[in-house]
């Protein structure tokens, strides 16, 4: 079975550690990260860069600055596109909004990708369900 | 992290939007800072034990104002605390006081502690100095320090602030649409400068928390300003210089020009969010000197070598910025683009005009007799190079020219 781990924390508090204790949490997490890397359990991972980065569509029309930030909606999915900037991140967005368009995309860039770590990744989509 | 590091992470986050409350309810600076201070202190004692409070922001302004209230401040003195479950089990009581008390100020609140602190009767050097005190929380000493100044001067500046702010009769109420942007423009302003505070310090150890603070202070800015493409610009202007810090300065200390800096130690976690934020501003077409500025930044963060640098358009966005806001300075950066492009006896001719006003700039001596050197007018550029050296702010500023001047003085010139 295929599960995603989501990291919630307080940004203002993380961004505003030092280097040195940020480098401090990383270097705990390392040490997990390289035993499921080792256990081949490990998948895709990113950190992402801070809500002030982010955008939003509603609808493949409307654009806003900032995050999602309602709390009535649930988090169902979400991609990894690799674009040149963020008007090219939009259009692949508006087509993804324009076919589901009840959703609301936040398009928020990534400060930390790890590709897939295990020894043996599918190169196909795995139907889960 | 240790508790007591997490502990101050989350004080530090929470004291803007905390002091900004019990300001709105005190409506007096000392003792709303005299507040968070028994928050703090309490919160220091309950939450190693306790573990910490669901929403530590609701809960310093919470224990902050009761304490205040109850004149608890005043006996403590003498008397103990009371027992730490009184403060520290507020439980529901906290976090739904918080959000019908706090939830729809937040932004108000921050944003008048924000105003008040860049309040036009203070000067810039008392805004940052306030600002650093009350909305960051540094320590008086360490605002000294930063300044190069002494603590009992430093406190001087702050409590004369203070004394003009209680005097200009500061309004509590939200200000309208047209001060709000004329404030907010403040605001930018004092974080730009503290910002260059940090950088122009250098390698400067006690000097170099401001850069981090004044980005710290512009993330907070822009959650309250989601939409302003300036507010973004300078975020991204600062966290694009910021990028640069570990490869600006050799081991001696010495600075290291942008040409010759080892691009592998630049931090490409800044460069990406200034990236980021600067797309975000431009979607808006409304184009300032921060984004431009960031824009420039921008350029030189893309490259990846230094001769991949696309002069071309760090020529034309000089321009504009010189279009929107005439300065020499400008006209000098633009120059340094212009002897890239069309060589140095291009950029003489640029910045000629410019030696009168800048007459006391230590770039103005140092550009000029960089592009003299290349042209072979050594003797000129020499006496450009002892000026700037005379003109330097810091000693690693006069460290740099003197070694082109050692150049100059090696056998292998033909002076």
């Amino acid at each position: 079975m295929l599960y995603t781990v989501l990291c919630y924390n307080k940004e203002d508090v993380v961004w505003s550690w030092s280097k040195e204790e940020d480098d401090a949490v990383m270097a705990k997490l390392s040490v997990v990260h390289e035993r499921l890397v080792k256990e081949g359990k490990l998948g895709p991972s990113l950190r992402l860069l801070p809500t002030t980065a982010a955008t939003t569509l509603r609808g493949p029309g409307l654009v806003i600055d900032g995050p999602f930030a309602e709390t009535k909606e649930q988090l169902l999915g979400f991609y990894v596109i690799d674009v040149e900037n963020l008007d090219a991140a939009l259009a692949v967005t508006k087509d993804l909004s324009a076919a589901n368009p009840t959703s609301t995309y936040e398009v928020r860039p990534i400060a930390l990708y790890v590709p897939d770590a295990r020894p043996n990744a599918p190169k196909e989509a795995i139907k889960v369900y | 992290m240790s508790d007591l590091g997490w502990i101050h992470g989350a004080i530090t986050a929470a004291r803007p939007q905390a002091v900004g409350a019990l300001l709105r309810y005190f409506r007096d600076m000392d003792r709303a800072e005299e507040a968070f201070q028994d928050a703090c202190q309490r919160a220091l004692k309950s939450w190693p034990q306790k573990g910490p409070p669901r929403d530590p922001t609701a809960w310093l302004i919470l224990v902050g104002r009761n304490a205040a209230l109850d004149g608890v401040r005043k006996q403590s003195r003498t008397t103990e605390l009371p027992p730490d479950e009184q403060i520290s089990d507020l439980g529901d009581a906290e976090s739904e006081l918080a959000e019908r008390l706090d939830g729809s100020h937040y932004r108000d609140d921050v944003l008048r502690l924000l105003f008040i602190c860049c309040h036009p009767d203070l000067q810039p050097s008392q805004q940052i100095a306030l600002a650093l005190r009350i909305v960051s929380g540094l320590s008086v000493a360490q605002i000294a320090r930063a300044f190069l100044v002494s603590e009992a001067a430093m406190e001087q500046r702050i409590t004369r602030a203070k004394q003009r702010i209680a005097k200009a009769d500061v309004p509590f109420e939200a200000p309208g649409a047209a001060e709000r942007a004329e404030r907010l423009a403040a605001v930018a302003a004092m974080i730009y400068l503290l910002f260059n505070e940090g950088y122009s310090a250098g390698n400067d150890a006690s000097r170099a928390p401001l850069c981090d603070e004044a980005i710290r202070l512009a993330r907070l800015l822009l959650r309250l300003f989601q939409t302003e493409p300036e507010i973004m610009g300078l975020a991204a202007l600062m966290l694009l210089q910021q990028s640069r810090l570990s490869a600006r300065f050799d081991a001696n200390g010495e600075a290291i020009l942008l040409d010759d800096q080892d691009r592998s130690r630049w931090d490409g976690k800044l460069i990406n969010e200034g990236l980021a934020l600067l797309d975000k501003a431009v979607r808006h077409n409304r184009p300032g000197p921060y984004q431009i500025q960031a824009a420039i930044a921008a350029i030189h963060g893309r490259a990846a070598s230094a001769h991949e640098t696309d002069w071309a358009g760090i020529e034309a966005l000089y321009l504009v910025l010189e279009r929107m806001q005439p300065s020499p300075v400008i006209t000098l950066n633009r120059a340094v683009a212009i002897a890239k492009l069309h060589g140095p006896e291009a950029a003489l001719e640029l910045i000629a005009p410019l030696e009168q006003p800048l007459s006391g700039y230590f770039h103005f001596f140092g550009a000029r007799g960089s592009f003299l050197l290349q042209l072979g007018r050594n003797k000129e550029a020499r006496a450009d190079f002892d000026r700037a050296i005379a003109l330097a702010n810091t000693p690693a500023e006069a460290a740099h020219i003197r070694h082109h001047l050692d150049r100059l003085m090696a056998p292998s010139s033909n002076a």
